[in-house]
């Protein structure tokens, strides 16, 4: 006799604890295994690409701020080189490494995140990510103390930075080199050879490489299947091309390696750090630039390596003081396209670790 | 998968968590224990110098959420505006710091304070003298590094911390 | 050292208690029956206090410290508030087994510390059954935990619950067959005997069985690395998505009396019970509880979940046959000496070492498509 099954619908999200933030997949399971999965969002759609048409230049890079809220400084950076591209505007040399060094930090308090957050989702009960949000308490420190605020920094402009770097910070800085690659160290003997972390996550939703260039995936993701693309090597912004880093990238694709290519990046990160806080000159740290830019009519593209993956900014200008269309190339938005092809035939606990390994931010995806 | 490390790994992770254990905890107990807050903190209130202000609303218009309103009349005898109403409204206001930034004259501030909850909403809009500095309405050195030498050191978590890694 | 001999003048014996009390058995039932429901309710809250204390210290936090000294009170706080909650049922429950639910969860949990020996002989019951009951028993739970996944009508709970009963049902078996190797020594099921038999713990005695029965145990009662039927991060809370108030109270006091019952279990049964020098037996019996609980919490802060696949894989392919072997080699031992036992200590810990190294070796999980 067989028995006579059928399969039902889970609704996993928008408010769910695994779905880090108000992202909904609606998934057809059969017993826990998911046959089908439709991932829905929107849930936190703001416009923000239509508000940036009626705001000044400077006054869209508020807005950035709320893209990826993990990683303000990259979409400040981001979006400050589009403009700096569009309209021709110079940057002077401390600026640039001010944003290097900026930016360096963001990745890593945002990979922090990501990997605590991964981990929490492979069921290691709040201990990683605690953790995690403690270092990124210091990172939080250091960018409190150059621009005033935690989350929303708002601290980079066309043509450099908002505010001179105080003088508590460079010290601070190099504090922070020096106990991070032993924090970084211990993480990764707290879970790194867990047996049961590498049971879960080893083989699991492996993103071939055929697939992550079809959806053209980026970030982490994209080097976790193997690929050597890295955009501050493939096409270096700011300064990128003076410093010395590795490309860190997993083997197969699968949850552990994109969550191991994380704790890599970082690493690198505070390689590109050390160099930088060597080499910072002094001098301006912001171009003369009029109250209102106006940019000449044209259009630009600008592209950066996010902590998520490649950030791009597409700005056309109708030499007003506002851009005339702004979009956003969101790397989470195509990272998660490729989830439906990750998740069938795993199960329910892998979709959320699977879920998890992307790293995706809502921010983002919706905007 | 094979058990190939046979528990190492598990053990590697308990030795950390236990280790933790007689590690100083980090929670700060907030309504009795504060830290000092960055210096340059962009806290939830704006401070406006009457005196230096020449009612010349660049503030209003760079303000990415229009929450500023400048309302002025003008004085013939001198020849100046004279502001009538300064306005902002608090509630909308997402503290970017962009009007302290583009104001020529130096008469605006950000606050350096950061329990500014308010309990009706009325009271979220302020005016005028609302506005102004006081003992309790600390400015912050936000865009403005005279005032952020005298404020107290922002306290550092990578300070507090002091064990040194292994 | 020698195995214990049952005497049959100690068998059937209550030294603590006074034959000849007004009403007898009656007295006795009464007494223990509001002391053992009040210690376990005491102990529970202590429980509540040391997991959250302790979790947090592991992770660089305070954990609760405002009610009361070290936050003592806090359990104290929680059941108030939860008690003060408003009661909600969804609109598509099964009411009935709704409300059920809780109730049958709880009763069972509480029935076990009839059995437990708190001191020589201070137990309600000195079943010559004991540990037979306890295994009977437990199990009862599981019925409650169903019915509430069940009966929420939430595609969540009934997840929940059917990965509880699943795991259950499969630990049961190595469960007690490490038991069985406790008993083979022992020679009787009673509790009291048991401990009374224990001159060394026999956690030396039994360390593969003592493993099998940890493992085995946190599975049981789903504590983390095995608590998938409420993993938050996969299933929202499992099968008590739906309750709240006084009801989700009682699941929460079942979780933490599992827990309990699980580290009397050990204690009894491996650890010497209340048996230690010096310090009063109610108080080793607590401080060995307290210890067994502590492991558990240490390794809930650690360790990452395991999937459901992989539940099973371990209980069928890993704790089964090492169980049987663990079982058989102890009846060899105790048919070949069975009275010089001294030295079977090293000769058990690296018989344990080396089967679960090969099993390791030969352990297999995730359909066998996952190489590490
Ligand atoms: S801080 Fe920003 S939002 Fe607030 S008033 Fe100033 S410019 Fe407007
Ligand atoms: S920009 Fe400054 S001077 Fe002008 S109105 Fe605003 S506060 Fe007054």
């Amino acid at each position: 006799m067989t028995l006579k099954t059928e399969p039902f619908v889970l609704n996993v999200g928008p408010q769910h604890p695994s779905t880090h933030g108000v992202f909904r997949m609606r998934a057809t399971l059969d017993g826990e295994v998911v046959v089908d999965i439709e991932p829905i969002f929107g849930y936190l759609h703001r416009g923000i690409e239509k508000l940036a048409e009626e705001r000044t230049y400077t006054g869209v890079i508020p807005l950035t701020d709320r893209l990826d809220y993990l990683s303000s400084m990259a979409n400040n950076l981001g979006y400050c080189l589009a403009v700096e591209k569009l309209a021709g505007i110079p940057v002077p040399e401390r600026a640039q490494y001010i944003r290097v060094i900026m930016a360096e930090l963001q990745r890593i308090a945002s990979h922090l995140i990501a990997v605590g957050a991964f981990l929490n989702d492979c069921g290691a009960f709040m201990t990683p990510i605690v953790y995690m949000i403690r270092e990124r308490e210091k990172i939080l420190d250091l960018f409190d103390m150059v621009c005033g605020q935690r989350l929303t920094y708002n601290y980079m402009r066309p043509g450099g930075v908002s505010q001179e770097i105080p003088d508590e910070f460079l010290p601070a800085l190099d504090k922070f080199l020096k106990q991070m690659p032993g924090w970084i160290d211990e993480y990764d003997q707290l879970l790194k050879e867990n047996e049961i972390l590498l049971a879960r996550s080893k083989g699991v939703g492996t993103l071939s490489q055929e697939l992550a260039i079809s959806i053209s995936a980026s970030g982490p993701v994209l080097r976790g299947s193997g690929i050597k693309w890295d955009i501050r090597r493939a096409d270096p912004y700011s300064i990128y091309e003076r410093f010395e880093f590795d490309i860190p990238t997993g083997t197969v694709g699968d949850c552990y390696d994109r969550y191991r290519v994380r704790v890599e990046e970082m690493r690198q990160s505070l390689r590109i750090l050390e160099q930088a806080r060597q080499q910072i000159p002094g001098g301006e740290f912001r171009s003369k630039v009029p109250h209102l830019i106006r940019p000449p009519v044209g259009e630009t593209y600008a592209h950066i390596e996010a902590p998520k993956g490649e950030l791009g900014f597409y700005l056309v200008s109708d030499n007003s003081i506002a851009p005339y269309r702004c979009h956003v190339r969101a790397p989470s938005l195509l990272n998660v396209t490729a989830l439906r092809d990750l998740m069938i035939g795993w199960k329910i606990a892998d979709l959320i670790l699977i879920f998890g390994s992307m790293d995706i931010c809502m921010g983002e995806i919706d905007r | 998968m094979k058990f190939e490390r046979y528990g190492i790994g598990i053990a590697k992770g308990l030795r950390v968590t236990f280790k933790h254990l007689f590690r100083r905890p980090v929670t700060v107990q907030y309504p009795e224990q504060k830290l000092h807050m960055s210096r340059r903190i962009r806290g939830n209130e704006l401070i406006w110098d009457k005196d230096k202000c020449t009612g010349c609303a660049t503030c209003a218009k760079t303000c990415p959420q229009g929450v500023i309103q400048v309302i002025t009349s003008v004085d013939a005898v001198e020849n100046k505006y004279v502001v009538e109403k300064f306005e902002v409204d608090t509630g909308y206001c997402i503290s970017c710091g962009l009007c302290i930034e583009a104001c020529p004259y130096e008469a605006l501030y950000m606050g350096y304070a950061y329990e500014r909850a308010k309990y009706r909403r009325e009271d979220v809009i302020q005016t005028n003298e609302q506005l102004l500095p006081s003992a309790d309405r600390l400015r912050s050195g936000y865009m403005y590094p005279e005032i952020a030498a005298q404020l107290p050191r922002q306290t550092l978590l990578l300070e507090r911390i002091t064990e040194e890694e292994e | 050292m020698m195995i214990f001999n049952p005497d049959p003048s100690s068998v059937r014996q209550m030294p603590t208690l006074a034959p000849d009390w007004p009403g007898g058995f009656w007295w006795h039932w009464l007494l223990f029956t509001v002391i053992i429901i009040a210690f376990v309710l005491l102990l529970v809250m202590g429980y509540i206090w040391l997991e959250r204390r302790a979790m947090g210290r592991m992770q660089a936090r305070l954990g609760p410290n405002r009610a009361g000294p070290f936050g003592l009170l806090q359990p104290v706080a929680d059941a108030l508030k939860v008690m003060l909650k408003e009661d909600i049922v969804p609109v598509n429950a099964d009411k009935i087994v709704h409300l059920l639910a809780p109730i049958i969860a709880f009763a069972p949990v509480l029935i076990i510390f009839a059995v437990v020996p708190f001191a020589n002989g201070a137990l309600l019951a000195d079943l010559n059954i004991g540990i037979v009951f306890v295994v009977a028993i437990s199990s009862i739970s599981t019925l409650g935990v169903f019915m509430a996944g069940w009966g929420s009508s939430n595609k969540y709970s009934l997840l929940g619950a059917m990965r509880n009963v699943a795991s259950v049902v499969s630990y049961e078996i190595p469960v007690v067959l490490s038991i069985a190797g406790v008993v083979l020594i022992t020679g009787s099921l009673s509790m009291n005997q048991i401990v009374l038999a224990q001159e060394i713990p026999f956690i030396l005695l039994q360390p593969l069985g003592f493993l099998i029965f940890f493992i085995g145990g946190c599975a049981e009662i789903n504590r983390s690395p095995f608590d998938l039927l409420e993993a938050d991060s996969e299933i929202v809370a499992g099968f008590h998505t739906e309750y709240s108030g006084m009801k989700f109270a009682m699941f929460y006091l079942v979780e933490y009396a599992e827990a309990l019952v699980i580290s009397a279990l050990i204690t009894t049964l491996f650890l010497g019970g209340w048996r230690g020098p010096i310090l009063p037996p109610w108080l080793w019996f607590l401080v060995k509880v307290m210890v067994v609980f502590f492991v558990m919490v240490w390794t809930r802060t650690t360790l990452p979940r395991v999937r459901i696949d992989q539940l099973m894989a371990l209980a069928w392919k890993f704790l089964f046959p090492l169980a049987l072997l663990n079982l058989f080699i102890t009846g060899i031992e105790i048919l070949a000496w069975p009275t010089a036992i001294a030295w079977l200590i090293p000769v058990n810990i690296a018989v344990m070492v080396i089967l679960v190294l090969l099993w390791s070796k030969l352990f297999k999980l995730g359909w066998g498509r996952v190489e590490v």
